[in-house]
């Protein structure tokens, strides 16, 4: 038994807020009272400290199968870990692609292995992510996909997207939207603009994006499906959503910590950390996303973790991989950009980190109840801490927040009813 | 690195005197003057060969060609300079082959400006000989050269210098022997 | 009086004002060396200079390998179907390579933008950069400034239009830092598809009407137009080019009588230049040939002069 006392729990989701005891007995959590007297073979004091369901991250990028020189299910799971993370999903566009039933079984089976945290496979829409002919669908929602989404790649061929949202429909699937009009950014490296034009980058306009937004906002109107856009990274396509929404649109939509916190600017001496898709855009877009994220209509923050070797991003821009790791990251981001300005709340942040991302892709998570696995992060925000290199777990390094300071250090993390990150010191 | 002044060792009748001496010396060594020419090191070698010119006119009445050679960019420490030297234009607008070449500058040290200032002439052709003419020999050489014409020799220590001021740059024609302090 | 104090040459929106006079004053000194019957001086003896060239350059290659040679420095060219950059090796590996083979300064040619600023962090050479990608190409710039100041005399008010593919060019990208920061006034034109987005930001004017461009301009500055831009549809074809942008006699009726033509080379006649324009009495363009050496000698001498 471990017995949790004194901390402040944030669960929006079961509208509970205020300090708390727990106790966990059998990885599962039997008691949650203003006061619990007890023995236990354990006790944490969590005076003073906050208690959050566990972070669920509906889009990031764990490389296997294919590329585990980049990132594996277990090194990624561990990323997730030391980020707060007790939920992931993973992008199908790794080698081979999670297109067939078969990479499904092999993410899960492997997980099943490893047994840190949850990880639910996304799903191809197209097969080998080429954009022209459907995946099958349903037998691949048989095989456990929580979406549907050709990340990295835009499904260029309306007619495609619109079959493809129609037909998810009938299992409730989610399809996920990598906006991009690749004839418009085509060759594209960074924001298009002044600093790309100082650079002699070539730039990707903003409204490669916005075009591709308005099309997919069409396309649900069309069939009204659930559409998820990823990552965005533009003004025009909040304010897009925003409408849509209020049009009553069956859209969400989610952006990640880099599209807050960094701009264009941050290229400039050719920085390969920061080259990212879409890209970094100016203040003016943070400035909008945040606004969005204020507003609701931006319901989700992701990380879009996109591990890439050294060899991958220290070569020339035009060269390096596009991508930004973020797992470990993402929550202090989100504290020092949006939580310590009092943009959100904390209990918002759940909301965004936690019980939205769960409730777009139908999953039973993001609550701490009583019955079920132990599944909370214990986080000390008086404390703060450095991103350094050489503490970063995952097996990429690729972030652009090196030597940040960021806020929120992260004692415990329970997952699957373990406790698989302690304070042992 | 201070310095405090010590002695004077020239005023601007001396440096007159001087440099009038030098001049009817370098008029005897040299029997023909029409293949004369004069090469002053900048910075203040350059304008010691403009007056010797003029001298040379005023006993003369004939004109003989100037030069002016910066020797930088023929240092041997180049790499060892901490400031770094500026670098002038080299004006030698005749052709220097045959001619019989007086050099001029204006402290004679330890040879190595001199032994950079050949290096550069040669590179502009083959003069039919070089003779070397200083304002002051201050002694410890450390190349086997010597000048041909001397306006003074002044033994000094190495912890001393000798300050040349020339009008067109200083405002003033003296020279003067200056010590180090502290250091 | 500024010293130089840094370790590469990267580009011209780096350097202050001072520092571009700088090396316009040096490149003076150094100009009269190339005229001596023996037209070297012994100031960078011992030193190695590598010509890293993963572009196709004989312009810039040999300038600058003439400019090592003058200072006596011994040079290596290294060109991209010879190194082994073609058997998949980083560019990083090859030049970390090239540098334990102890050298002393890189001149880098790439196609990449930034491709020499990932190499000056890499190794302790001093790295000039002789054009990378559409990003800058500051020796070409200085050559350009020394050969105006020595024309008109000065830099600042001077009012330069530089003409063409502005977008894709370090050179005007170069020209534009250098230009305005010595006090001229610079004007860019071409079509909208070549002038490059945030234009409005840089210190320039702009203008589609090569008119506009050429009235009032002390300087014309020709860029070299791309055949392969035709084929992403950044203008239908040169014709339409030359007619609407390319420098004639008809066109040049309302320049200055006083006009500098300038071009970067090589030249495409008969498109963004007439061929009596290129051969005629305005032209400077032979001049920045000669120019560029001094300017490049000066590049090396300053960089190997770097703060120790």
């Amino acid at each position: 038994m471990v017995l949790i006392k004194g901390g402040y729990l944030v669960d929006p989701g079961n509208k509970r807020e205020g300090v708390f005891d727990i106790l966990i007995a059998d990885g599962k959590v039997i008691k949650i009272e203003k006061e619990i007297n007890q023995d236990a073979e354990r006790l944490i004091n969590a005076q003073g400290k906050f208690i959050l369901p566990g972070l669920i991250d509906m889009h990031c990028h764990l490389r296997e199968p294919g590329r585990e020189d980049e990132e594996t299910l277990l090194s990624g799971s561990w990323a997730g870990i030391r980020g707060g993370f007790t939920t992931l999903c993973c992008m199908p566009n790794t080698q081979p692609p999670i297109d067939n039933q078969g990479v499904v079984e092999y993410i899960y089976n492997e997980n099943r292995k490893i047994g840190l945290i949850d990880i639910f496979p996304i799903g191809a829409i197209t097969k080998n992510r080429e954009g022209k002919e459907l995946t099958e669908i349903g037998e691949l929602k048989r095989a456990g996909v929580v979406a549907i989404s050709d990340d990295g790649n835009c499904v260029m061929d309306s007619e495609v997207m619109r079959r493809a949202m129609e037909y998810s429909k009938m299992f409730d699937l989610l399809v996920i939207s990598h906006c991009e009009d690749i004839n418009l950014s085509c060759g594209g490296l960074m924001n298009e603009g002044y600093i790309s034009s100082i650079l002699g980058l070539k730039g990707i306009p903003r409204q490669a994006e916005t075009i591709m937004v308005a099309r997919d906002l069409e396309l649900a109107r069309l069939t009204q499906a659930r559409l998820h856009i990823a990552h965005v990274s533009t003004k025009e396509a909040v304010e897009l959503i925003r409408q849509a929404k209020k049009e009553g649109i069956k859209v969400t939509s989610e952006t990640c910590p880099h599209y807050f916190s960094l701009n264009e600017e941050t290229i400039l001496g050719y920085n390969t950390n920061c080259k990212v898709n879409p890209p970094l855009r100016t203040q003016e877009d943070i400035e909008a996303i945040k606004e969005g994220l204020r507003d609701g209509t931006i319901d989700v923050i992701a990380t879009d973790h996109a591990p890439h070797t050294d060899f991958e991003k220290d070569t020339e821009f035009e060269q390096a991989s596009f991508g930004i790791i973020g797992l470990e990251t993402a929550l202090g981001i989100t504290l020092k950009e949006l939580v310590e300005t009092k943009i959100i709340t904390l209990s918002q942040l759940v909301e965004r980190m936690v019980l939205y991302p769960a409730k777009i892709v139908g999953m039973e998570k993001g609550t701490i109840d009583i019955g079920e696995p132990a599944e909370f992060i214990i986080l000390d925000l008086h404390k703060s801490w450095k991103v350094e290199k050489e503490k970063i777990v995952s097996k990429s390094k690729n972030t652009p927040f090196l030597n940040w300071t960021l806020p929120g250090v992260i004692e415990y993390v329970f997952a699957k009813g373990k406790m698989v990150l302690g304070n042992t010191n | 690195m201070a310095f405090r002044e010590k002695a004077r060792i020239l005023d601007e009748e001396g440096m007159r005197r001087v440099l009038l001496r030098i001049t009817h010396e370098i008029l005897e060594k040299n029997k023909t003057i029409s293949d004369l020419a004069v090469i002053g090191i900048r910075t203040r070698g350059a304008y010691l060969a403009e007056r010797i010119i003029g001298l040379i006119e005023e006993i003369d009445k004939f004109k003989v060609p100037l030069g002016i050679l910066d020797i930088n960019l023929y240092r041997d420490d180049l790499t060892l300079l901490s400031a770094q030297p500026i670098i002038h234009k080299t004006e030698i607008d005749f052709d220097i082959t045959d001619k019989k070449i007086i050099l001029v500058d204006d402290v004679l040290f330890t040879g190595r400006t001199i032994r950079c200032a050949l290096d550069a002439l040669i590179d502009f052709g083959r003069p039919k000989l070089i003779q070397l003419a200083v304002l002051i020999d201050r002694g410890h050489r450390e190349l086997p050269i010597r000048a041909d014409y001397v306006g003074k020799n002044v033994p000094t220590s190495l912890k001393e210098n000798i300050n040349v001021k020339l009008k067109e740059v200083d405002g003033i024609d003296e020279v003067v022997i200056e010590e180090r302090i502290n250091g | 009086m500024v010293n130089w104090t840094g370790k590469d040459l990267l580009g011209l929106e780096d350097l202050s004002k001072e520092e571009i006079e700088l090396i316009l004053e040096r490149a003076d000194s150094f100009k009269e060396i190339s005229l001596r019957p023996i037209k070297k001086v012994p100031t960078l003896r011992g030193k190695t200079v590598v010509l890293f060239f993963f572009e196709p350059s004989t312009r810039t290659r040999t300038s600058f390998e003439l400019a090592a040679k003058r200072l006596s420095a011994d040079t290596v060219s290294i060109s991209a179907n010879t190194s082994s950059m073609v058997k998949g090796e980083t560019l990083k590996d090859t030049v970390k390579n090239i540098e334990a083979m102890k050298v002393d300064i890189i001149v880098m040619r790439h196609s990449a933008s930034g491709a020499p600023h990932l190499l000056a962090k890499t190794v302790e050479a001093s790295v000039i950069n002789a054009g990378d990608g559409c990003h800058e190409h500051p020796t070409q710039a200085l050559l350009d400034m020394f050969t105006i100041k020595e024309k008109k005399g000065k830099i600042s008010g001077l009012k330069i239009s530089i003409i063409g593919d502005i977008a894709h060019s370090r050179v005007a990208r170069s020209n534009i830092w250098g230009l305005t920061k010595l006090g001229a006034e610079v004007t860019v034109c071409g079509p909208p598809t070549l002038i490059p987005q945030g234009i409005e930001k840089f210190p320039v004017k702009v203008t589609y009407d090569i008119k506009e461009a050429i009235k009032d301009a002390d300087v014309l500055n020709i860029l070299r137009i791309q055949l392969e831009r035709q084929k992403s549809n950044l203008f239908p074809s040169l014709r339409e080019y030359a007619l609407n942008f390319g420098i004639d006699l008809e066109k040049l009726k309302f320049a200055k009588p006083d006009v500098l033509i300038m071009h970067p080379g090589p030249i495409n006649r008969g498109v963004e230049i007439s061929p009596e324009v290129a051969d005629g009495p305005y032209s400077v363009i032979l001049e920045q040939v000669t120019n560029g050496i001094a300017v490049r000698m000066a590049v090396l001498y300053l960089v190997s002069q770097k703060s120790k």
